[in-house]
């Protein structure tokens, strides 16, 4: 049954993530997981609870980190940033998924 | 990544209490966010649920990635075996107490290997290249030592080695006094400490030119506890003079601590320059000998070069020696030694003994490790629920029987460090059973360096899974659908886990039944040993040393000491014969060896014959009571002044005489020619064991002056102790007399080796004989508190107590019995090994069978009998209703 909402890809939350922070700045849980949504328009669907073991993983890579912090709404939560080997990752991996998502269109574009 | 999580093993309730704070935090924003779109407040919180989905699921998801599961594992293995150990301590101390036996015990024997066998020598460095040099004669069997030249030629030729070491034992009398005070010491080339990278605390070692020229250069490197008990540890020693055998040497250097030397058995105390030879050997001046033959020396060898490859150029070498000089070398060659078969130390003749503990040791850790299997299995019984119940809730097999092991090894590393303790405790263990010998303690001290921590952990670890496995398989193995049911009730004996149980037991049998054959051949050819007469009448017969030389005595002073002594022990009530010899029998010196050649005798081509020979003094034989055949003894007119005279054994004379009778005929020795005057009866000269040998006797007269005293009287060795120190000083007040002993002790100190091995076989067999009971006890006793439904139900059916004590004991000995027959024929293999200890005695001796097998049937007889009692005593009316 086609779908509005695509699933998120495995593999692909931890690429919007990382570009997240990277165009966004620090965020937190929160903020990503509204971020996404947002810029995606809402056709992703994604249960925001699975953003954390993500966020867990990467920070784990040394991706990103986190520190403690204070909301706009004067509320305490966990900031993340991207790490400068994170940088790097976020530019590898967008340009795997350039050539990948370019094959998968040649391939779509034959048939 | 593999630090963060190990930093998460140690901040995990910090951890937990950040992830909830953030989920928290996330929640509370998105309710916020969805007031503000205007929804209701409880909608808001719903809607906030809703799109996070499972809050526990993702937080269960982070612990997981956030845990580093092998290790993670094992810690809680770890923490729950050491909570299961204390919860039953009796079982737990037995346990470790069983396991600290067998690998304490397999530790220090291999303290023991690696100190005296295989590193001898700490403070040496490379000691793995260095080899022991011996001489070979093709003419006889064994091995000599070498001479001077030779020793110098081969270092000229040979390509391969770094450098030859040259040493010689000797010993002198340090102060006197009530009793003399012997100390070791040794002769060496003057490049003995550069070699060996041994380099004093104080002063200097000998300087190259030190071992050149007779009696050139008296000065001398003192050890270090020599220089902290006799001098105090005075920082200006260096320079002093101290007597060495009646020569002032100037003391120049003091040896690190650590260093005894590189003889093994014995701490040096002092070393000598090679050019001070003379002083310290009252048979000659030998350096320019070529046929003196008294060096025990060592090699290096260059990094890289094998045994074999040093061994072809050394004997290369040695064929070149032949060839220039026939004279001395015809039939010689040189033979390198690894240090622990060294001939010519206490390496080679510890061999033996250590091989035979070695063996032991496995057998005992073999033992041990059944016993503390059968008791995992015993107590696996008791937990049937626990694992049962782990299983249901769905803990993998894998896990439980990692969980099963890692509590195997908390009980053997526990047991591992009590053992390295034990080893630590016994690593002089040897020198105490071994007796003093000369007058000095030996020593033989175990080396417990890496090697041995790393062979107590592999021990450690192989009876880990020898002990641990089968339990633990046998445990996790648990069917969860019978386990859930009853217990099935079998009979006396059956069921898989009983045949386990059986089979360990048997093997506890068979190894214990090895262990007490060898102790009892071992016990058999002791008493063989002791057994054999030495040729010469003990009772009444006791033996000291004069040493004059060491005090510094010329010749003919000695001899005239000697006559005086001699006369005036004679004088004493009781006493009735003394005499004089360089070396009494049985002592640990070497006796001198000659070629020889008789009139008549024509030795094969390529053979040199050499005989050893004694220089004794007047009356020796007849004091030692060793019958003459035929001819006299030597008496007082056999001086200098007098004709050359011999007196040579039975065995010789059968030997080179050939049936004619020697009387009157020539031998010629060392260039001198003796005329044979009497025929003694052969008697033993080393250790009671040896075959009989050609042997020969010259006058001390005639040759060097010696210190070995007999006395025959009537007299204990403590009066005629006294006695001896008070005649000594009426004739010189600054002498002192050595260590006075009965023969029969200086006959028995020979066979300490022997005695060892009994003593260690003994003991340990007599151990494993009681674990091998306690494990069938264990298994019998199991066997019947689990049957007591099958021992009631025969019971009523008309069985008597004689019929149910018949049937328990039955099966106790039917195991025995399977054990006593692979024990034995393992025991027929292995006693092979022990065949060089065995001293007439045959290795399948059925004397030491039958006493193991009585032994064995007496023992687990006792271990049945107490099972086969309570079956006697089942209630058959509550046995049926339960």
């Amino acid at each position: 049954m086609p779908s509005s909402r695509a699933e998120v890809l495995q593999g692909t939350l931890d690429l919007l993530v990382l570009k997240t922070l990277d165009s966004m700045g620090p965020m937190h849980g929160f903020g990503i997981a509204a971020r996404i949504q947002q810029v995606s328009e809402d056709l992703l669907r994604l249960n925001q609870g699975t953003l954390y073991p993500a966020l867990l993983r990467l920070e784990q890579r040394g991706w990103i980190a986190s520190r403690w912090g204070v909301s706009k709404n004067n509320r305490r939560a966990k900031y993340y940033s991207l790490t400068r080997t994170g940088h790097r990752q976020l530019e590898e991996e967008a340009e795997g998924w350039d050539r990948m998502s370019a094959v998968i269109n040649r391939v779509l574009g034959t048939s | 990544m593999f630090i963060h999580r190990l930093v998460g093993l140690f901040r995990r309730r910090h951890l937990e209490d950040d992830l909830d704070a953030e989920l928290r935090s996330h929640l509370e924003m998105a309710r916020e966010a969805n007031l503000r779109r205007g929804m209701a407040a409880e909608d808001a919180r719903r809607e906030a649920l809703r799109a996070f989905g499972g809050v526990e699921q993702v937080k269960e998801t982070c612990r997981d990635q956030r845990r580093l599961p092998p290790i993670d594992t094992v810690l809680q293995d770890l923490r729950f075996g050491f909570r299961i150990l204390r919860r039953s301590p009796g079982f737990s101390l037995l346990a470790v107490l069983c396991l600290t036996l067998g690998i304490g015990s397999t530790a220090a024997v291999s303290s023991w290997i690696e100190g005296i066998l295989l590193r001898p020598f700490p403070a040496v460095a490379h000691q793995d290249r260095l080899m022991a040099v011996a001489g070979t004669n093709r003419a006889e069997p064994g091995f000599s030592d070498v001479s001077w030249p030779d020793f110098a030629d081969l270092q000229k030729g040979c390509r391969l080695f770094d450098s030859f070491i040259v040493d010689r034992i000797t010993g002198t009398t340090l102060s006197t006094g009530e009793r003399a005070e012997r100390a070791a010491g040794s002769i060496v080339s003057a490049n003995y400490f550069e070699a060996l990278r041994v380099h004093p605390i104080l002063g200097r070692g000998f300087e190259p030119a030190e071992d050149l020229g007779r009696n050139a250069h008296p000065v001398t490197v003192i050890s270090y506890q020599m220089w902290k008990e006799r001098f105090h540890s005075d920082p200006g020693i260096v320079g002093r003079t101290q007597m060495l055998n009646g020569m002032p040497h100037t003391i120049i250097g003091v040896a690190p601590p650590g260093f005894y030397g590189t003889f093994v058995g014995w701490a040096m105390q002092f070393w000598v320059p090679a050019s001070m030879q003379e002083t310290f050997d009252p048979t000659g001046y030998k350096l320019e000998d070529r046929g003196a033959r008294w060096i025990e020396g060592f090699a290096r060898l260059k990094a890289g070069v094998t045994p074999e490859q040093a061994q072809a150029e050394i004997s290369a070498a040695a064929k070149r020696l032949e060839a220039d000089y026939p004279a001395t070398n015809r039939g010689r060659g040189i033979k390198l030694f690894p240090l622990w078969q060294a001939p010519f130390n206490n390496a080679g003749t510890l061999l033996p003994t250590l091989r035979i503990a070695l063996l032991v040791v496995v057998f005992v850790l073999l033992i041990v490790c059944a016993n503390v299997s059968n008791l995992l299995l015993v107590r696996a019984l008791g937990r049937r629920h626990e694992m049962t119940v782990r299983l249901a809730v769905g803990a993998g097999r894998g896990r439980l029987l990692r969980q099963l092991l890692t509590e195997g090894l908390i009980l053997s590393a526990m047991a591992a460090a009590g053992g390295l303790v034990v080893a630590y405790w016994c690593r002089d263990l040897l020198v105490l059973l071994l007796p003093m010998r000369g007058g000095l303690t030996m020593h033989l001290p175990g080396e417990i360096d890496w090697r041995v921590l790393a062979a107590s952990t592999g021990a450690c670890l192989i009876s880990t899974l020898l002990f641990g496995l089968v339990p633990a398989i046998q445990t996790s193995k648990i069917d969860l659908a019978s386990a859930l049911k009853a217990e099935s009730r079998g009979v006396v004996g059956g069921g898989r886990r009983a045949l386990v149980r059986s089979s360990l037991v048997l093997l506890q049998v068979s190894l214990s039944f090895v262990l007490l054959v060898g102790a009892g051949l071992l016990l058999q050819s002791l008493r063989g040993v002791q057994n054999t007469s030495p040729g010469f009448s003990t009772p009444g017969l006791l033996t000291s040393s004069v040493d004059l030389v060491a005090a510094g005595y010329d010749a003919q002073r000695a001899r005239n000491l000697q006559d005086e002594l001699v006369d005036r022990l004679q004088a004493l009530g009781g006493v009735e014969s003394v005499a004089f010899a360089r070396i009494m029998p049985f002592s640990y010196r070497s006796y001198s060896s000659a070629p020889i050649a008789v009139d008549g005798y024509e030795p094969p081509p390529d053979e040199q014959p050499s005989v050893d020979y004694d220089e004794v003094g007047p009356a020796y034989l007849a004091t030692m009571g060793i019958p003459l055949v035929s001819g006299r003894e030597f008496t007082r007119a056999d001086d200098a002044a007098a004709p050359l005279v011999a007196v040579v054994n039975e065995a010789m004379a059968a030997q080179y005489w050939r049936g004619k009778d020697p009387l009157g005929s020539r031998l010629q020795a060392k260039g001198r020619r003796m005329q044979v005057v009497g025929v003694a009866k052969a008697s033993k000269y080393r250790n009671l064991t040896e075959p009989p040998k050609p042997f020969f006797y010259v006058p001390m007269r005639q040759s060097a002056a010696g210190q070995g005293l007999a006395i025959r009287a009537s007299q204990g060795p403590e009066a005629m102790a006294k006695a001896l120190v008070r005649e000594l000083h009426a004739l010189d007040a600054n002498l002192a007399p050595g260590e006075l002993i009965t023969m029969q002790e200086q006959v028995d100190r020979t066979t300490a080796v022997q005695r060892v091995a009994v003593k260690m076989l003994g003991l340990f067999g007599g151990l494993a004989l009681l674990l091998a009971a306690i494990g069938l006890y264990g298994v019998m006793s199991y066997a019947v508190s689990q049957s007591t439904r099958e021992l009631g139900l025969r019971m009523a059916l008309g069985a008597g107590a004689s019929d149910l004590l018949r049937l328990v004991m039955s099966h106790g000995l039917a195991l025995t019995a399977g054990g006593v027959v692979v024990g034995g024929a393992a025991a027929l293999g292995l006693t092979r090994l022990i065949g060089d200890l065995l001293y007439k005695v045959s290795p399948r001796d059925p004397l030491a069978f039958g006493t193991a097998l009585v032994a064995m049937t007496i023992a687990a007889a006792a271990a049945c009998l107490l099972p086969a009692w309570r079956a006697t005593r089942t209630d058959p009316v509550r046995a049926l209703r339960d």
